[in-house]
């Protein structure tokens, strides 16, 4: 039986390969070649096989076969074994299979070797993949291991003992005791591994936290040390002594003092010292600087040494090196809330920043300039933004456009300012803009009441230009559609008004309805403003077409709204104008609860939803019932049509006195394209006040009052006698004003009708 | 840290050590997108990126890719240093070190990286001490070799 070829030779064949297909040939010849030696217990060769399987696996190929050879390596006396053995079961095992718990006796032999570098090995495996129940296992060896004086495998314990708190955090208290005189150890290695397994303690446990504050003083000698000694060949970088150490001390540090004031001012000193001292030329001293920044931010820090800390980061972000100022970026960020004044002093290269050729400085630049943006510079900033948001990215495009209309929202020195702004971002980035940014914005247009002829002169105008950015095409229609009649009469004082007649108007819009590149949502926009408009205009027959055709539609959510409008124009017209009435100024937030009710009325709202998931049957559900309010929610299926769904709801008022201020919101999902929400006034048999009959038995009760009647019989009489009386003007009366009563009350519903927002 | 690539400039793999347990299948994916994303980069950008929700550290050294990816809370510039530390070891070791030589030595390649990290922290900061424990080990296997009349002298 020939030796199997050695692992140097395999890796220079299979190197050799021209194509992926010879190379997978060797590969599985390899392979079978290394199962039959596997398969005869080759304890010679063993080591060799698995070695080259690991190499076969870093290609891709798959190696699970190996996997218990491994366990065998890990077993077998010999070093060379082992240390091919734990390097397979680090590459190929993983705590999901329970293979790997095989490992733990071997694992616990080997901890207690006698050898340091055979116990190395297994503290390595342990600290670098055990599971829980492998570090619950053995936990007690590290323990131990942890309180010998040998630095080599001190070191090594400690960290360990990181990876078994990280896994199994409940074990942390048995660590405890070991950890008393970690830190007066000379040997650096033991000192950093021992640093990190405190920071550990501290981050996860409160409890230690407070214990460990005490080394305070002792962490502050050290890190002095470092920075006063001499020249130290071994741990020297740069001119710097030991900077990981330096850099693990800071971060310890800098939990220690957090909210703690004691121990903040007794670091004060030192921080300030490695703040100034160390040098800067390379990247060694600054990545302490910058651990020191984080450290003196982040504790209780006088407030001299935090604009040290600032300045450094300023300094930062003039570097050459483009990694320090995305370090510095990235500092200006976290601390731009607490020390604002300060950060806005570097405003100017941080807005350099955002020319930056790095997409990461870039970003980090423009989260900087929002967060930097106020009352006084937002001029200023916002030139440098719009800006930016014509030339960057498009990863960028929303999260700045997001941002500008935040800060133009909070700081715009003007509305005319604020509208141009926001005008500016719908044409650079407009298909970049959030969804909800739409109705933030329609609603910020309504509210600028003295704006609206500017407005929409300005969004038609834009929509000349260009139809293909939907968030501006939809503001636009909705605005034209508002404010239409503004439009056509020229009304513009902000600038020169343009001249259009209302068949251009009526042109573009029904340009939108056709054109290939508008959404489903922005036809709908835009027959919505075609309607509106057939109480603004006067081409009335023109938009009555328009509607007609679009009955019969192909898609559903037209079709619905063009045959809804076409009945608004046949049996509603009398209401139209009040529907299409211009919109009232919007409240932000969503108005509470109150009801509005005409005495004990039960409105009835039907919604007919074509829903067709709705095919379980729903029990009725109490949605509210509060302060003598109660809402109830019926589900049934429509009698003809077993596809729709049948919302009711009830609404009782069952308190003596009216409820005022009913609003009604319903926000519909986009899911569910066809809903269809009709009102239906109705009102129950015994209820009272919007009958006006009730008017005449008033006028009854007055006439007969008057004659004051003394007994039954008398007040029959005169029942009859008065009834007969009342002239026919009072009935025609009472008929003329209850048409009014009537509109008056449905235009108060109505208006709540418009607030059905699409989400 | 949570692990460490290391990948040539046409994106082979040749060294992943991984401080955190992930299936074989969610290794693969992460190293092929990180490589990815990484060789895609300009020379003039920076040697930071956010990857999904880590901080990635990365650096080139003749022709291979030096990638770690790190948590949030850790000092990205200290691992550029950490990086660096881990390329002098191997220089020092192999003398002048090319990427050949970490092909050919893979194995010796993880052992002096278990040797300077342990689940993902520096165990020494001394570049001679580290240096040394690879020495000694390096005998040891020898040695143990040696004692067998009838092994031949590089039993891998």
């Amino acid at each position: 039986m020939p030796a199997p070829i050695r692992l140097r030779e395999l890796i220079r064949t299979i190197r050799t390969a021209r194509t992926q297909a010879e190379e997978r040939e060797m590969i599985q010849k390899e392979c079978a070649a290394i199962r039959s030696s596997f398969r005869e217990e080759d304890n010679t060769y063993r080591c060799r096989n698995v070695a080259k399987l690991l190499y076969m696996h870093m290609l891709g190929y798959p190696a699970h076969f190996g996997q218990l050879e491994c366990l065998k390596l890990i077993a077998s006396q010999k070093f060379t074994d082992k240390r091919i053995g734990y390097l397979g079961a680090m590459l190929l095992l993983d705590e999901r299979q329970d293979v790997h718990l095989l490992m733990t006796n071997c694992i616990k032999n080997d901890l207690n070797h006698s050898t340091q570098y055979v116990q190395g090995l297994a503290l390595c495996t342990l600290g670098c993949m055990g599971s829980s129940e492998m570090c619950r296992d053995l936990a007690g060896e590290v323990e131990k291991l942890l309180k010998t004086s040998n630095s080599y495998l001190r070191k090594k314990a400690a960290l360990c003992a990181v990876h078994v708190i990280r896994k199994v955090p409940e074990l942390m208290e048995m660590f405890l005791p070991a950890t008393k005189n970690l830190l007066s150890e000379k040997n650096h290695g033991v000192l950093h591994t021992s640093v990190v397994l405190l920071t550990e303690m501290c981050e996860r446990s409160p409890d230690m936290l407070l214990h460990f504050r005490k080394l305070v003083p002792q962490l502050v000698r050290i890190l002095k040390n470092l920075i006063m000694s001499g020249y130290s060949p071994e741990h020297d970088v740069s001119g710097i002594s030991d900077p990981f150490l330096q850099v693990r001390i800071l971060r310890l540090l800098r939990i220690l003092g957090r909210s703690d004031d004691d121990s903040s001012e007794a670091m004060n000193d030192i921080l300030a010292q490695v703040a100034t001292n160390t040098e800067t030329s390379k990247n060694v001293g600054n990545a302490i600087l910058y651990e020191t920044v984080l450290t003196i931010m982040d504790i209780k820090s006088e407030s001299g040494l935090r604009v040290l800390a600032i300045n450094i980061l300023g300094r930062f972000l003039l570097n050459n090196d483009k990694n320090i100022r995305y370090v510095a970026l990235t500092s200006l960020l976290k601390t731009v809330q607490t020390d604002h004044n300060a950060v806005q002093r570097h405003r100017s290269t941080i807005v350099d920043c955002l020319k930056d050729l790095d997409v990461s400085i870039k970003r980090r630049a423009m989260e900087l300039s929002f967060a930097l943006v106020n009352g006084n510079n937002i001029r200023g900033m916002m030139k440098e933004l719009l800006y930016f948001l014509d030339s960057c990215d498009p990863e960028f495009k929303a999260d700045c456009a997001s941002g500008v209309f935040l800060a133009a929202e909070k700081y715009a020195p003007s509305k005319r300012w604020h509208i141009d702004t926001i005008m500016r971002v719908l044409t650079t980035a407009g298909s970049y803009v959030r969804d909800d940014s739409v109705p933030n914005l329609i609603q910020l247009i309504t509210n600028s009441v003295e704006m609206h002829a500017y407005t929409v002169q300005r969004l038609y105008k834009a929509l000349l230009d260009d139809i293909s950015q939907q968030p501006l095409v939809q503001v636009s229609s909705w605005c034209i559609g508002e404010y239409g009649d503004l439009l056509v009469s020229g009304q513009c004082e902000e600038e020169e008004p343009i001249q259009v007649t209302e068949d251009e108007v009526l042109d573009v819009l029904e340009g939108l309805l056709v054109s290939n590149l508008s959404t489903p949502v922005t036809r709908g926009y835009s027959l919505t403003a075609i309607m509106k408009l057939s109480t603004r205009f006067s081409s009335i027959n023109r938009i009555k077409k328009v509607v007609s055709i679009y009955g019969s539609s192909i898609d559903v959510e037209l079709q619905q709204r063009a045959v809804e409008y076409n009945a608004l124009f046949k049996k509603y017209d009398h209401m139209r104008p009040a529907l299409l009435e211009r919109m009232p100024i919007m409240e932000k937030t969503a108005s509470n609860v109150h009801t509005m009710f005409f005495g004990g009325y039960v409105w009835y709202y039907f919604f007919t939803l074509n829903c067709a998931f709705l095919s379980l049957a729903i029990p009725p559900m109490t949605a509210y019932s509060k302060n003598g309010l109660k809402i109830e929610f019926t589900f049934e299926r429509a009698n003809p049509n077993p596809n729709i769904a049948v919302i009711t709801i009830h609404a009782t008022n069952t308190t003596e006195a009216d409820m005022t201020e009913f609003v009604f919101q319903a926000a519909v999902p986009k899911v569910s394209h066809d809903l269809s929400v009709t009102f239906v006034l109705e009102w129950p048999s015994q209820s009272p006040d919007l009958n006006p009959i009730e008017n005449l038995w008033r006028e009854l009760k007055v006439r007969v009052a008057q004659q004051q009647p003394q007994n039954i019989t008398a007040l029959e009489e005169i029942c009859m006698e008065e009834w007969a009386k009342i002239p026919a003007t009072v009935c025609e009366n009472f008929v003329k004003t209850y048409r009014k009563c009537l509109t008056s009350v449905i235009d108060n519903i109505y208006r709540n009708f418009w607030t059905i927002k699409r989400t | 840290m949570q692990f460490m690539l290391l990948f040539s400039r046409q994106g082979k793999l040749r060294l992943q050590k991984w401080y955190v347990p992930l299936s074989d299948k969610e290794k693969k994916k992460i190293t092929r997108e990180l490589v990815q994303t990484v060789l895609a980069r300009k020379p003039k950008m920076c040697s930071f990126l956010e990857w999904r929700d880590l901080k990635v550290v990365y650096k080139r050294y003749a022709s291979l890719y030096f990638c770690c990816a790190i948590e949030n809370q850790d000092n990205e510039l200290i691992t550029l240093e950490i990086i660096h530390r881990y390329v002098e070891l191997l220089d020092k070791y192999f003398g002048s070190v090319c990427e050949l030589d970490i092909i050919f030595n893979f194995e010796k390649a993880y052992f002096i990286l278990d040797e300077f990290l342990l689940g993902g922290e520096a165990q020494d900061t001394s570049k001679k001490n580290v240096l040394k424990a690879i020495e000694q080990a390096d005998l040891l296997q020898e040695c143990c070799m040696t004692d067998t009349v009838s092994q031949s002298f590089s039993m891998v």
